[in-house]
């Protein structure tokens, strides 16, 4: 398999994590043992809403259940990142690991990973790697020598949904339903797949729990800030010099990062993805983390020269288009935003009219039923925030 | 609520400043209804699953950022909740006028003016304007090609309801959710017109529409142009669950309004009432004996060519439900038509010969609960008396339609009887309108045509108890005595005597709606408990006919015993309560049907046969 080496700009730890370690110190710890460890290390859950890993982990732990599960969320659709990618591309052993930690300290037995239907072509070397883990007793029966405790994982493909990237409309795709968000409460940590107790984390997330039992929960913790434990990686692209997947710590500006990927001149960077917030030059003092701007890894860099109107076209296409289309807030709204951009394009939306539009823009991160019409107006109403002006003006300055 | 919450630990919640204790697992809606505060809905149906997808039920619950919708929410943990925040009502405005963007409302012309969720919820919630624009032009065609079921996808506000209905009480998924984002829809296999899909016509989407999006196809026009011909004669037969209804239009739910709605239809124009119960009795009378007959031969000559279980036949939506998804089981279905059919079988002949009137110039309507009766009534194999044996298929809303616009209050007309021939109503045919009525009407028959007694000495006053009730399939078995009587001449020609059943266990069982009869079948494909059935019940509908898809809007389980109250009422009232004593009937067996039950005649005339459609349609 082509590994896709290039892409990688700075020294990943992932790299000094020797495989197999972490997950057989593992499981010399007692399943609370481990979870202890994790919630030490105060990690939060890497795909971008960034809900602390020891305490879901404990959640579907004490969660009752004949049977639990293990999901990894391979979807990665969020526009702009692919760290996920790189992950299994380089160091797939060690999400799997991740896994089989995850599935000793909740008592499962079975893990699934849902990947990307784009990617398709890592299937074949991921099948390969797991069946390696087998032969080297990381998966099956007595994992890692840990008597009784048996563990595996299958590759399920996904189909191409955005949406099928929240956890709950991943479950449902995972049931061989309409990918679409479930009600929650309750939480797939006590009714998941198949209505079963099941931990989802992302590809990451579980890269980063192998790397801690090597390294210590209180090396994780000491990095970063004190909301946002660690080191993170960050998919980079736009207009910059050195596009790529970096790992920074959090808590690092947007102009120290600007400045390690080479977009220093540029005037916001959309960060967290489409549905993430857009940062003005004026704010790049800002830092990345949960405390500040959060992020699942995507890093949109906005060279001076484009449109913020076509930007924001772009996003508003996306949701209108990915919204699953179940609740109203969701799909009109998005489209009602996107019509707005239209009208701004044309010179045809009154401001009184793009006023009502972020009031709307409010109720949808407040009345959608998931996180996608949740966070898909953030974006809109950061971009009318900072550039009301040039929307309004119609061209770029 | 769910079994598991009746046991399950109490939770204080405090809504609007009101507390109470719930049991853990109770959503917010539900405890908000138990304190009297009302919050709005439109997704959410009584009778169907949560969806939480309309969102406009959104109320604040303290120490969380976004509102939660209160249909689905489930109360674990002791919540503060707040129903009408600025929050709130900004939230319900916006979503009902994002509801209202989409929507091609004309509103005066909608069959749904003045009972249509979506508008009284706009009136509710103070929208005052199209804010976010509105749809001035239909941008898709309706589908009115079929028999049955209009849809108007431009009055859609995706709220599901259908789909569930049709998934979950229907097991038909003839409608589903189909694209995504400003693309998605609610659509047929191939988005197909209705009628060329496995949709069963049983009309119970339409009943759980919020909106005018599907409605009924309203033959009210063409009947008021035949009432207006006076070349015709316009006869209309009135099932029994209709009046279980009608009231309901009329501001009198759970009041049965039999007699005014007789006078009613006379004051419209009508030549003739007559009572379907006539032929629920005639039914009853060759379905019973198509029974005894199939249970002799199967059981005592050996001969299986009519299978048993015997299926019911009286309900449309059931026989397409059977018809598309279980065609092998076709030969288990009785023969008999169904009362309507019947009745326009005797009209255009027996009682077109007694009052020499030529059937051309008759015009053959039919008050139903239900809009498969529609279909039913086109349906190729309905011409046996040489025209199209019922010519139009009403529904409850639409015969109160009638009623409204000849300007006739139905409370304030007298009270009147049904005409002859087919005057005298059993409380048997009745019955047909409830869930297992039509199997309790052919038991009480069965019974005493065998046992030569009275079914009052095995049942207090002829209930057949254990026959009733709501629960989805049920099945029942019932000792036929030791002793049994001589076979009586109405069918002495079928059976020589009853020694081969005495002492036996006749088992039945009793379905409705047809997610409920896919549940027997499959049982019965299994080799379970209803694969040793003697005689099934099916109704397509929930509840029976008095669930109808035609019936008054809105339906709810609460509702439909309500109905069922006032059909088990009049049973009670009526002198007859058993098909093989209604005078009527042994007339048209004595002047007309003169072989009797299940001969020649009445084969040509009252039974028919069926059509296996499959699941693919070409
Ligand atoms: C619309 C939408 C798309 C999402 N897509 C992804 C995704 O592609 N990958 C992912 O890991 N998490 C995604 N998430 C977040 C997941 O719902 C979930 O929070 C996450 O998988 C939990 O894992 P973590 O705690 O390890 O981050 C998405 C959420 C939403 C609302
Ligand atoms: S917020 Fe959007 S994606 Fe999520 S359930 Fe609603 S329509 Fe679907
Ligand atoms: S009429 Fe019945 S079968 Fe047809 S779509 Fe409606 S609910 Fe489904
Ligand atoms: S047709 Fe009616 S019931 Fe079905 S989704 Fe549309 S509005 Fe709801």
């Amino acid at each position: 398999m082509a590994i896709i080496k290039e892409s990688i700009r700075n020294q990943i730890t992932f790299s000094q994590i020797p495989f197999g370690e972490g997950l057989k110190k593992g499981v010399q710890l007692t399943p609370e043992e481990l979870i202890k460890v994790v919630r030490d290390s105060n990690i939060r859950g890497r795909g971008g809403a960034g809900f602390p890993t020891g305490m879901k982990w404990s959640f579907t732990a004490a969660a009752k259940g004949d049977k639990k599960y293990v999901v990894c969320n391979a979807d990665e659709g969020e526009p702009g990142t692919f760290k996920d990618r790189v992950i299994f591309s380089n160091w797939a052993k060690l999400v799997f690991e991740g896994m089989a930690l995850a599935g000793y300290a909740i008592g499962a037995d079975e893990g699934i990973i849902y990947l990307r239907g784009e990617y398709t072509f890592l299937r074949k070397e991921l099948e390969k790697q797991l069946e390696e883990e087998r032969a080297a007793g990381l998966l099956g029966q007595n994992v890692a020598g840990k008597e009784g405790f048996s563990f595996d994982i299958h590759v399920h493909m996904g189909s191409g949904a955005y949406v099928c990237g929240e956890e709950t409309a991943l479950l449902e795709a995972l049931e061989g339903h309409r990918g679409e968000a479930r009600n929650r409460p309750p939480f797939p940590a006590t009714c998941g797949y198949l209505g079963k107790p099941t931990v989802v984390n992302n590809v990451e997330t579980f890269a980063w729990i192998a790397s801690i039992l090597v390294k210590g929960a209180d090396w994780f913790k000491g990095l970063g800030t004190e909301k946002s434990a660690g080191l993170k990686l960050f998919s980079v692209s736009g207009d910059v010099e050195r596009p790529g997947v970096y790992e920074f710590p959090f808590g690092i500006t947007v102009e120290q990062l600007l400045k390690e990927v080479g977009g220093e001149g540029a005037k916001a960077v959309q960060i967290g993805g489409a549905s993430g917030h857009c940062v003005p030059a004026s704010n790049f003092n800002r830092a990345i983390a949960y405390e500040d701007v959060a992020t699942g890894g995507s890093i949109m860099v906005i060279g001076p020269q484009r449109s913020m109107l076509d930007v924001l076209e772009n996003f508003m296409e996306f949701f209108a288009d990915e919204s699953c289309g179940q609740c109203v807030p969701c799909r009109i709204g998005n489209s009602k935003l996107l019509e707005g951009v239209r009208m701004l394009q044309e010179g045809e939306c009154t401001s009184k009219y793009l006023n009502e539009l972020c009031k709307l823009a409010e109720t949808m991160q407040i009345a959608s039923k998931c996180g996608l019409g949740q966070s898909s107006p953030t974006a809109f109403l950061d971009i009318v925030k900072y550039f009301r002006r040039e929307l309004f003006s119609g061209q770029a300055f | 609520m769910t079994e598991q919450s009746v046991n399950a630990e109490l939770i204080s919640v405090n809504i609007d400043g009101k507390e109470i204790q719930v049991p853990s697992g109770t959503t917010i809606l539900e405890a908000a209804k138990k304190l009297g505060i009302r919050i709005p809905t439109l997704c959410y149906h009584d009778d169907l699953c949560i969806a939480g997808v309309c969102r406009v039920c959104v109320v604040e619950v303290e120490k969380k950022w976004q509102l939660q919708a209160a249909c689905a929410f489930p109360i674990t943990d002791p919540i503060t909740v707040h129903t009408h925040t600025p929050r709130v009502r900004k939230a319900r405005r916006h979503i009902l006028e994002l509801m209202l963007s989409e929507h091609y409302g004309e509103c005066y012309s909608c069959g749904r003016n003045g009972n249509c969720e979506l508008r009284s919820l706009a009136q509710e919630y103070g929208v005052d304007g199209y804010r976010f624009g509105h749809v001035e032009e239909p941008e898709c065609e309706k589908d009115d090609i079929g028999f049955s079921v209009v849809r108007d996808m431009n009055k859609c506000i995706q709220c599901r309801r259908c789909v569930r209905t049709c998934a979950e009480f229907q097991s038909v998924k003839a409608l589903h959710t189909m694209g995504r984002g400003i693309n998605s829809s609610i659509g047929t296999y191939f988005d197909k017109p209705l009628s060329e899909v496995v949709c069963i016509n049983c009309g119970q989407c339409i009943n759980r529409c919020p909106t005018g999006a599907l409605q009924a196809k309203d033959y009210t026009e063409a009947v008021w142009a035949a009432i207006d011909d006076p070349k015709k004669h316009v006869v209309i037969q009135t099932a029994p669950a209709p009046r279980s209804a009608i009231g309901e239009e009329f501001g009198q739910p759970g009041v049965p309004m039999t007699f005014q709605m007789n006078t009613a239809l006379r004051q419209i124009g009508f030549d003739k009432v007559f009572d379907t119960n006539f032929t629920a009795d005639l039914t009853i009378i060759e379905e019973g004996t198509e029974l005894i007959l199939r249970l002799y031969k199967n059981l005592v000559q050996g001969d299986n060519s009519a299978p048993l279980p015997q299926f019911t036949s009286c309900s449309p939506g059931w026989v397409k439900y059977i018809e598309h998804f279980y065609p092998e089981y076709l030969a288990h279905v009785s023969s008999a038509k169904s009362p309507q059919q019947m009745f326009g079988a005797v009209i255009k002949t027996w009682y077109a010969e007694i009052n020499n009137i030529d059937p051309k110039d008759i015009v053959s309507v039919a008050l139903m609960p239900c809009t498969a009766k529609k279909f039913e009534c086109n349906r190729p194999e309905m011409r046996d008396s040489g025209y199209q044996d019922v010519d139009f298929g009403l529904t409850t809303r639409e015969v109160a339609k009638m009623i409204r616009e000849a300007g006739i209050d139905l409370n304030t007309v007298p009270k009147s009887n049904f005409d002859a021939p087919f005057g005298t109503a059993t409380g048997s045919g009745v019955i047909f309108a409830a869930t297992g009525g039509v199997m309790e009407a052919a038991l009480r028959t069965v019974l005493e045509l065998i046992t030569g007694k009275k079914v009052e000495d095995f049942y207090a006053h002829a209930d057949i108890i254990p026959i009733r009730g709501f629960e989805g399939c049920r099945y029942v078995e019932l000792k036929i005595p030791e002793e049994v009587g001589p076979v009586p001449d109405l069918i002495k020609h079928l059976v020589p005597d009853w020694d081969w059943i005495k002492g036996a266990t006749v088992k039945v069982g009793v379905a409705h709606g047809t997610a409920n009869a896919r549940k027997v079948l499959e049982d019965i494909k299994a080799g379970g408990k209803f694969s040793e059935c003697h005689f099934i019940e099916f109704m397509a509908c929930p509840g029976g006919c008095i669930g109808g898809g035609g019936q008054p809007i809105p339906t709810s389980q609460w509702i439909r015993e309500a109905r069922a109250k006032v059909i088990y009422g009049e049973d009670n009232d009526y002198e007859v309560r058993k098909s093989h004593e209604n005078p009527d009937v042994l007339r048209v067996y004595t002047e007309y049907f003169k072989e009797g039950p299940c001969s020649h005649k009445s084969h040509e005339l009252l039974h028919t046969h069926y059509t296996p459609r499959g699941k693919f349609i070409e």
